[in-house]
This record gives structure tokens, sequence and C-alpha cells, in this order.
């Protein structure tokens, strides 16, 4: 199926039986979903489920051993192409310490190749609310605003997928908050979303869809309508406890 | 368009010497450790017994060896504190062009240490080594370039080990060896006075060594950063 099909029906990323094995050890196994633009999906799970090496295969920095997967129309593990469709946020900034907020966000807007680097990082920088501290070196911001720079780096290129891993870990209440009504304005906008999270109310949130991965599979995935934020949390326990 | 490999190799190339020039943490560490080392071969010398034109092409050549390996040990440890080098990763370049930019900024700072080292060196030795300054900074470009490009790959492979400190060197140095050999022999002979032709073959020996390391050590880096 050509690029232009894929992207055609909409499916901005697929994945059938997709696996990852580290020697003899199964990180992912057998991981089938399917994303439409502006969809995002929650992803829970315990410590060592799974969750980041699934992101990290997503965004075309891990090769998969077996499956197959498309993102954003392009066959993983993809290359330049595809690399160059996805913002990838952790809870480790991603920044260089030394250099200023507005350095870090204009590297990566050099190094996608963007028109205007100075002025899209200034845009990007603007609309996470920091142009004021633009020029202050990223080690003097707090851990709020160094993930709001992380988030200007990783989205400065307007990327089709956004992969967010654990965003909110270290943020205060104001700064999950903000970081929230961030995401919310990206999903918005179109941008589809995996977020992995151990945040069960912050994922149920921003989530069209919900997953629960446990021991590299995916063991429970309902998309947002059918979803009850009360319980889920119930439910949440009961797989991964349990095995329900 | 993302920029190709040389022009986003220039680019984190530059961003590791901004970081550098503002830290300069690594800097002058490799210039306090290679001037000391100076000293310390200085008071331990016997002037009787070795004549300096010997002495001081070895410690030329061991201080630059031992005070670069503290550059390349930042190199690829700069991209792991908050994991920057999965931004890099992610960026559409080539895996190349992070190998170079990051084998170019070391260049740079082994050539800083050595601007500073060598007249250091004839200060306390006595050694004509500035009055061939065109020809032994040809050797010294060029002794950089062969261990900057193993030391390089060395430190991208290093950096994810709890060992890197100590595994960095003993992975280097071997490799380190037949850059070394022919850059000192050829600085003997520069000092000594000898005609330069006595030198082209040691000089084209370290040119066969340096492109044989940059060539297989930019085909291997992908690999080394792959999970």
């Amino acid at each position: 199926m050509s690029v232009a099909e894929r992207a055609r029906e909409g499916r901005v990323i697929a994945t059938r039986e997709l696996g990852r094995r580290f020697g003899g050890r199964t990180a992912v196994s057998d991981v089938t979903l399917t994303l439409h633009e502006g969809d995002c999906l929650a992803l829970f799970g315990p410590n060592g489920a799974g969750k980041t090496t699934l992101l990290r295969m997503l965004a075309g920095l891990l090769r998969p051993t077996s499956g197959t997967g498309t993102v954003a129309g392009i066959e993983l593990p993809g290359g330049a192409e595809l690399r160059s469709a996805i913002g990838y946020i952790s809870h480790a900034s991603m920044l260089y310490a030394a250099l200023s907020a507005r350095e870090n966000v204009e590297l990566t807007s050099k190094l996608f190749g963007m028109r205007d680097p100075r002025a899209a990082a200034d845009r990007a920088l603007e609309r996470m609310a920091l142009s004021d501290r633009a020029d202050m070196p990223v080690r003097q911001l707090s851990r709020g605003m160094q993930q709001r720079v992380s988030i200007a780096r990783a989205t400065v290129h307007g990327p089709r997928v956004v992969l967010l891993d654990e965003p909110f870990t270290g943020l205060d209440d104001s700064g999950s908050a903000a970081l929230g009504a961030h995401l919310a304005a990206l999903r918005a906008a179109g941008t589809t979303m995996v977020l992995v999270t151990h945040q069960i109310a912050e994922g149920l949130a921003l989530a069209t869809h919900a997953a629960i991965m446990r021991a590299g599979a995916l063991v429970r995935v309902e998309a947002g309508d059918t979803i009850d934020p009360a319980t889920y949390l119930t439910v949440y326990r009961e797989h991964v406890t349990h095995g329900a | 368009m993302a920029p190709s490999t040389l022009p986003a190799a220039l680019l984190i190339a530059r961003k590791d010497l901004a970081i550098e020039f503002r830290t300069r943490t690594a800097f002058f560490s490799a210039l306090v450790f290679a001037l000391l080392g100076i000293v310390i071969f200085f008071f331990a010398w016997d002037p009787t017994a070795v004549s300096p034109l010997d002495l001081a092409p070895g410690v030329l050549w061991g201080i630059f060896t031992f005070s670069g390996l503290l550059g390349l040990q930042r190199s690829f440890s700069l991209e792991q504190s908050d994991r920057a080098i999965d931004a890099l990763l992610g960026a559409p370049i080539s895996r190349e062009s992070i190998y170079l930019g990051k084998a170019i900024a070391n260049l740079v700072f082994v050539a800083a240490v050595q601007v500073i080292a060598i007249p250091a060196v004839q200060l306390f030795y006595g050694v004509p080594l500035l009055e061939h300054a065109a020809m032994l900074a040809l050797i010294a470009l060029m002794a950089a370039i062969g261990l900057v490009a193993v030391g390089t790959l060395f430190s991208a492979m290093a950096v994810n080990t709890k060992l890197a400190e100590m595994l960095l060197p003993v992975l280097s140095l071997p490799f380190f060896v037949p850059i070394v050999i022919p850059a000192a022999q050829a600085t003997a002979r520069l000092l000594s006075g000898r005609p330069a032709s006595e030198s082209v073959g040691w000089l084209k020996l370290l040119l066969a060594f340096d492109i044989v390391f940059v060539v297989a050590c930019m085909l291997a880096f992908p690999y080394t950063i792959e999970e």
C-alpha cells in the first residue's frame, strides 16, 4: 500500500502484532492498535510493562523484532521521513542545561530543517508562555518550565504525531494542569498522541482511547466513550494485579 | 528539508562547543592535566642522561593522548544527563552526522589543548618546537584526527555502561598506539633537524590510519547507538 493510500485511510498509527525482544527477554509482544488523526491513546501499565519500548518503536528510535507498523503512513522502523513527522517528549527533558531555552528549541528547528528556525523557536516558546524566559539557561528554569521548553522543542516542527513518555512526572498540580491544557490544544489541532502515564486521571482527561499494558502485551484497549473514569482505577488494578 | 550530513554535523559541533565554552569544565581539566604532566616529567627528568630532544616528543604525545581522553569522555556524557541524545536521534538527520559533529567538536577541543601545551613543552624542555610550527601543526592535526575518530566512537559505546570512565581508556588506548607512534617518530625527526623526507614515511602511515579510522568509525557509529 502506498503512503498516499495509507494517509487517505486516515490511520496515523497502525501496528499489527508489533514486538520487540532484547536478547532472550520479550519487552513487547503482539501489539495491534490503530489510531486516527486527533486520537489520543492513554497507555497505562506498571513499571517494566513495555510502554516505553513500544513508544520508542513508534518514534523510530527502536527497531521492532516482530510484527509490522506504520506511523504517519511510513513503515516502521522508518528513517528520517518518519522522524520528521514525530515529536517525542519524555520525563527527561532532553534539553541541554547550559543552553538557553531559545537555543535548545532553535537547535531542534534547525535540525528539522525549518525555514526560519529562530522565528519558529520563538513561536513555539510563545505558545508555551515562555517568551520572557527564552534567554535563560535551562538549568535555571523550574522543572515545570523545563517541561514546557521540552514540549516547545518537541512540537516546534508541527509534528503529526506526538509521543509522550510520562510527561507529568515531577510536575506539581499547577504544572500538570498547564501541561494537560497544552496537550488538549495539540489534540484539538488534529495531532495524534500516545501518552504513557501512571497518572490515570490526567491520562483519561486527554484520552480518546485507553489501554492497559502488562508484561509487554496490551491486555485491555477501549475507546473513550466506553471508559468510565470513576471505575477505571479499579479496572486497572484488577488487570495489573490479578491479570483479569 | 532537514540538513544533510555536513551541515547537521556543523550544527551539532557548534552546539557542543557552545556548551563547553560556557561550562569550560572539560577544557580546563584537560589543560591542567596536560600542564601538570609536562611539569611532572620535567622534574623527573635527568638532563645528563636523556637529551631533551629525545624526551620531548614522548612527553608531548603522552600528554596529548591522555588529556584528549578527558574531552572525549565528556563528548557523549553531556548527551546523557537529560537524555538529550534522544532528541538528536529523533531528528531527521543521519546518524553519521551526529558522529561527525561530535568528532569535529572533539577535534577543536584537542587542538585547543595542543595550542597551549606545545609552547609549554618548548618552555620547559628548551626544544625548538615553535621553529617548526607549520610542520608540527600538520603532524598534530593528523594525529588529532585519528585520536578523535577512534575516541568519539568509543565514547558513544562506553557512555551507556556503568564503567564508562574506565572503559573509554581501556577501549581507546590500544587503537591510539598506531596514531601516537608515527606522530611521535615524525616529531622526533623534526626536532632533531633531520630532513623532512625522513618523516614522510611516518606521515603516510599516519594518514593511512586516519583514513581507516575515520571511515570505519563513521560506518560503525550507527550500530553503537542502536539499542
